[in-house]
């Protein structure tokens, strides 16, 4: 440059653009404020908490029992899950032994809600992308898991479902054939699903590339879940650290290469074909158990009674009685359970001071631990590129925020 | 005067049609998306939902209309006004139908045949533009505005290719009177045949002229809330919307008469019908062409997703603005071929 010119060095302006807390792609109520160079994103700075419900402090002062409908409402798209975890949780401070049937049936609950989460992650990722059509064929296939859940436990979103112990009741007949029927209908539902985006040369071109994240960056920010595997690391607690007895089936876990949106989107479009193949060898492993019947653990003391004992014996009243009012002690001690959650992993650190209620519940939250790597991912993206980033990391406000 | 009023009574017909058309579109638009996506659709006001558009065009009437008090007020109120001017001025060139005798006297069923047609067209649609970036620059609102900015630079890129395969097919027609290139299609002889690719780019041009799927960036709704039309409410929303559709009717007009036929079609000559009745005939097929091309236009819609900001310049200017050069170049080579003034 002529060092003789007069210019004037005007600073770059760039705009502040808010997206959220009520944008129609945040899916949820959280704030992303985005300095933008055009549709360029220079910076991005988010802001968490809008829904805080300080689940933490509640658990403090609720009973055992109490807690799961608090697990509930952290990732709403896959309760079940949550609820499961916090179950072996605390019986896992208990002591307590689950027979084999109830763990196959939890696996086959778990894998449910995984095939439902998944579901709507990426079928999100097609409505962000701009193509509405696939979400609503894959829509239906999560109503039908969301009726089996209603058989199951009566709810459907936030559902509440097993105990302490076991499950509150056994599969019945028709959630039987609804699981079978959806094993039968889902696989076609899904290649349509697959056929429509996979390889479709818009989807791949707005995905692929669009918010990577490497192996390093990532298992330094503490991902886990689909979005790791997505990165390329294979790390699945059912298969690193198996609870409810995954360690008797086999299947793969998928992962990626270059930890980006079309990455994790295959990878959870893997996962339900695996999710499907659990189920179908739970539902063969369950024909071969002697056991026909069971549905919980023998514990009374934290398994409620049936109503028939209640009314007609004194321990049965007692128990109830001291459940219901959450007045059961549960051991002293400090335990750390972790399931693999539709997010990642979902960890419960308990800890017990002899009690009716936990001394501290701190839950690991996935969804908190991928939004703190956001910035980073969207850096220097399009605008357009980090609405898609952030479906397709399944960051749910309820989990994020807790 | 005769003139003057039979031209007045083809405006009104026309400009009805158009918005009966148009009105019908967003019916068609929601049926065709449920019937796509396994639903059904709006089937409440009357039978099978058939008086849906009336109910929302009721409903936007009724609807509160807020001016955002930061807006800038006339400008605000001024770029619907544009969107709904420019789109319904469109529909003045097109040749419905060949025309009908009566009494020795022969009326063109068409509102005037400028001889620049073509052109005439190109500069209408490009004042549609100021429509969305008024209406989004006054808005004040960042998410218009970046809405406005993308559908301007979408739609100015896209025009270009656009004219550059309209050029080439001007090679092969000689003349830019819509009437001229329609009656030169008769029969079968459909530029389609000479002009595949030119066929190709022009349509994926109007797309981008529309603002539909894929290139439906400026009003993304997972992007930018309601792109250029965020701020809008009541029936200046609905002149948005409506406009859309009148130009995705017009686009589908254009399309079939310049590459399609228009009102020709095939054994014309063998059906041995009066003129009037072929007329007629005619301008039912050419409503069937311009139905075909608007299912087209929803059919795309609900099965693709859309395309990044980089990928649409990308498309714009980096591949169909050589291939339509490039069809030019091959249009020139067979226009001089045919003529036989190049020997082999």
């Amino acid at each position: 440059m002529n060092s003789t010119t007069n210019e004037i060095i005007k600073e770059k302006e760039y705009t502040t653009l808010n997206l959220g807390p009520t944008h129609p792609a945040t899916h949820g109520i959280f704030q992303n404020v985005m300095k933008m160079d055009g549709e360029l994103i220079v910076e991005a700075e988010p802001t968490i908490g809008y829904i805080h419900r300080a689940f933490e402090k509640l658990a403090e002062r609720r009973p055992f029992s109490q807690i799961t409908p608090i697990t509930d409402r952290m990732n709403y798209c896959s309760s079940p899950i949550n609820n499961m975890g916090w179950h072996m949780t605390a019986e896992k401070l208990a002591g307590i032994e689950i027979p084999k049937r109830v763990q196959y049936l939890r696996v086959i609950i778990m894998e449910l809600s995984r095939i439902a989460d998944h579901i709507i992650c990426n079928s999100v990722i097609g409505v962000d992308s701009g193509a509405m059509t696939g979400f609503l064929y894959v829509f239906q296939w999560r109503e039908d898991i969301y009726e089996i859940f209603e058989e199951l436990c009566g709810a459907r979103l936030t559902t509440n479902i097993g105990r302490i112990g076991g499950l509150e009741r056994d599969f019945s007949q028709k959630a039987w054939l609804k699981i079978e029927r959806l094993l039968k209908d889902l696989p076609g539902g899904l290649k349509e699903f697959e056929n429509l985006l996979v390889r479709n040369r818009i989807f791949m071109d707005r995905t692929i590339k669009c918010g990577p994240i490497s192996a390093d960056r990532a298992l330094a920010y503490g991902f886990t879940g689909p979005n790791l595997r997505a990165a390329g690391v294979d790390y699945d607690v059912r298969v690193m650290n198996p609870y409810s007895s995954y360690q008797d089936f086999d299947f793969i876990v998928p992962i990626g290469t270059n930890g980006d949106t079309y990455d994790r989107f295959m990878v959870r479009e893997n996962e339900m074909w695996q999710s499907m193949s659990i189920i179908k060898q739970a539902m063969e492993k369950l024909d071969r158990l002697d056991d026909k019947t069971s549905f919980h653990a023998e514990v009374p003391e934290y398994f409620l009674p049936e109503k028939d004992e209640v009314y007609n014996t004194m321990e049965g009243l007692i128990w109830h009685f001291k459940i219901i009012m959450g007045e059961t002690q549960m051991p002293k001690g400090e335990v750390y359970h972790s399931v693999e959650g539709g997010n990642g992993e979902l960890g419960f650190y308990l800890v017990s001071d002899g009690g009716r209620t936990p001394y501290r519940l701190h839950f690991r939250r996935p969804c908190f631990i991928y939004y703190q790597a956001y910035p980073e991912m969207v850096k220097g993206a399009f605008l357009s590129d980090a609405i898609l980033t952030m479906s397709s990391m399944n960051v749910i406000a309820g989990e994020l925020d807790a | 005067m005769e003139f003057f009023l039979i031209k007045l009574v083809l405006v009104l017909i026309v400009f009805l049609v158009s918005l009966g058309v148009a009105a019908y579109s967003t019916y068609a638009e929601r049926k065709i998306a449920a019937f796509l996506q396994d639903r059904v659709g709006p089937d409440r006001a009357g039978p099978f939902g058939i008086l849906q558009p009336l109910a929302d065009g009721l409903k936007m009437f009724m609807k509160e209309e807020i001016i955002p008090t930061h807006a800038d007020k006339f400008l605000f109120i001024l770029g619907p006004c544009i969107m709904m001017m420019t789109a319904s001025m469109t529909g003045v060139i097109i040749p419905w139908g060949h025309g009908l005798e009566i009494n020795g006297t022969f009326y063109p069923v068409q509102i005037t045949d400028i001889n620049i047609g073509i052109l005439y067209v190109f500069g209408v649609v490009s004042i549609g533009v100021y429509g969305i970036m008024i209406g989004g620059w006054a808005s004040n609102n960042k998410y218009s505005l970046m809405g406005a900015i993308r559908a301007s630079s979408q739609m100015i890129s896209y025009e270009l290719a656009m004219g550059m395969a309209i050029i080439a097919l001007i090679m092969t027609t000689g003349t830019l009177s819509v009437r001229e290139i329609v009656e030169q299609q008769h029969g079968i002889h459909w530029n389609i045949f000479t002009q595949p690719l030119g066929v190709i780019i022009f349509i994926i041009c109007a797309f981008a002229e529309c603002n539909r799927t894929p290139f439906d960036l400026p009003e993304c709704e997972t992007e930018l809330v309601g792109g250029y039309h965020t701020e809008y409410s009541s029936m200046k929303l609905g002149f948005y919307l409506f406009a859309e559709y009148i130009n995705m009717f017009i686009s589908s007009a254009i399309i079939s008469s310049l590459y399609f036929g228009g009102y020709n079609f095939p054994f014309i000559d063998q059906l041995g019908l009066s003129p009037n009745m072929l007329s007629m005939l005619g301008t039912l097929i050419f409503f069937g062409k311009i139905f075909f091309f608007i299912f087209f236009f929803m059919w795309v819609r609900w099965t693709i997703p859309r395309f990044r900001y980089d990928q649409l310049m990308h498309l714009g200017w980096r591949v169909m603005i050589p291939l339509a050069i490039v069809n030019i170049l091959g249009t020139g080579v067979y226009v001089l071929f045919k003529n036989g003034q190049l020997h082999f």
